[in-house]
């Protein structure tokens, strides 16, 4: 028997195009207030990956929203994004623009995640490797 | 988005809060067809129960899906599933995986950019699904593996016709696996990290 076959593709050079930010205007006729509500009017979004650890720095001020007590709750310990965006049941994009402001505010502390460099660092994988290892 | 308040939100179980001297995450991207098996990967190695996020995407479709002469442009959400492997005190790793339709997930910003890696679970059954997503890879330049999520009534081929059929470069490994088992896919993540390893020791400078 005989497997279909695949063709390889070549690496582009060229990044690929940032995918077009979502705004009000673009026909997301559920809730685009709803973003506003949760977020603010700020189009501004801090560097916010999945696995970016967030940490609560404050209780919650009397100001604070619902999205924001909650959100304070859950980091007590640290929690990535996903998790929150999990917990919340928020889309990830809501998540980042709500998490944004309360990095703004000091609600919160952003513990940035590793990402891949173009020379990663051996001692990570070793680490990681090590970790899976005790599995 | 119905959001419910503070109060009724579950949290983490205790036992699955972090520690505070949790300081850096990476994440492992785990990519295939519909149905073949990246979730239940993603459940035997992770230390919580498997968690869901959700993205909404509004243009994601356009140009691709057949809704030409249609104005009004469609919204998808795409959900990835994710579990987590606390390697140190200091150091966390998360794996994503989807049951999505495979085109959206490229559009989600970061998801491979920020990654390690990624493994692309397979079924023979279905080979030619993850056609795709491999090519789609290839073009980012992320690091893979391919694992064979081994089922019982699939078509058992040979690792090089497999490799031929894929037109994976020799470098690239081929495994198999049995998805449901930790120790299994344990392995298979293993398999990468020393992929990864070789990839960085090739590269470092004499």
């Amino acid at each position: 028997m005989t497997p279909p076959q695949r063709r390889r593709r070549q690496q582009n050079r060229q990044p690929p195009p940032p995918p077009t930010p979502r705004t009000a205007q673009q026909g997301d006729e559920k809730a685009p207030e709803r973003l506003y509500v949760v977020a603010g009017p700020d189009g501004e979004r801090a560097d916010i990956d999945l696995v970016t650890l967030i940490v609560a720095r404050a209780d919650p001020p009397p100001s604070a929203t619902p999205e924001q007590t909650a959100t304070l709750r859950l980091c007590a310990a640290p929690l990535s994004v996903a998790e929150l965006s999990a917990y919340l049941n928020l889309p990830f994009s809501v998540m980042t623009v709500l998490l944004t402001e309360m990095l703004a505010a000091e609600l919160v502390q952003a513990r940035a995640p590793i990402v891949r460099q173009a020379l990663p660092d051996r001692s990570l994988l070793e680490a990681v490797m090590h970790g899976l290892q005790r599995l | 988005m119905d959001f419910k308040g503070s109060d009724t939100i579950p949290g983490p179980r205790t036992e699955d809060h972090l520690p505070q001297t949790a300081q850096a995450a990476v994440k492992i991207v785990i990519v295939g067809g519909f149905g073949v098996g990246k979730t239940t990967m993603v459940g035997s190695v992770s230390e919580i129960r498997p968690l869901t996020t959700e993205e909404t995407m509004t243009q994601a479709g356009v140009g691709v899906d057949d809704n030409y002469g249609s104005e009004s442009k469609t919204a998808t959400t795409v959900a990835m599933d994710f579990g987590r492997i606390s390697i140190t005190d200091q150091l966390v790793l998360y794996l994503f995986g989807t049951p999505g339709q495979e085109r959206f997930w490229f559009l989600w910003n970061g998801l491979f950019e920020g990654a390690l890696g990624a493994v692309v679970l397979i079924d023979t059954r279905r080979l030619e699904v993850s056609f795709d997503v491999i090519g789609r890879l290839e073009e980012r330049g992320v690091p893979f593996v391919v694992a064979v999520n081994s089922f019982p009534d699939a078509p058992r081929y040979p690792v090089e016709d497999l490799r031929s059929a894929l037109d994976l470069a020799d470098e690239i490994p081929i495994i198999e696996c049995d998805a449901r088992r930790r120790a299994s896919s344990r392995d298979v993540l293993m398999t990468l990290m020393r992929f990864l390893h070789a990839l960085a020791t090739a590269k470092a400078p004499a």
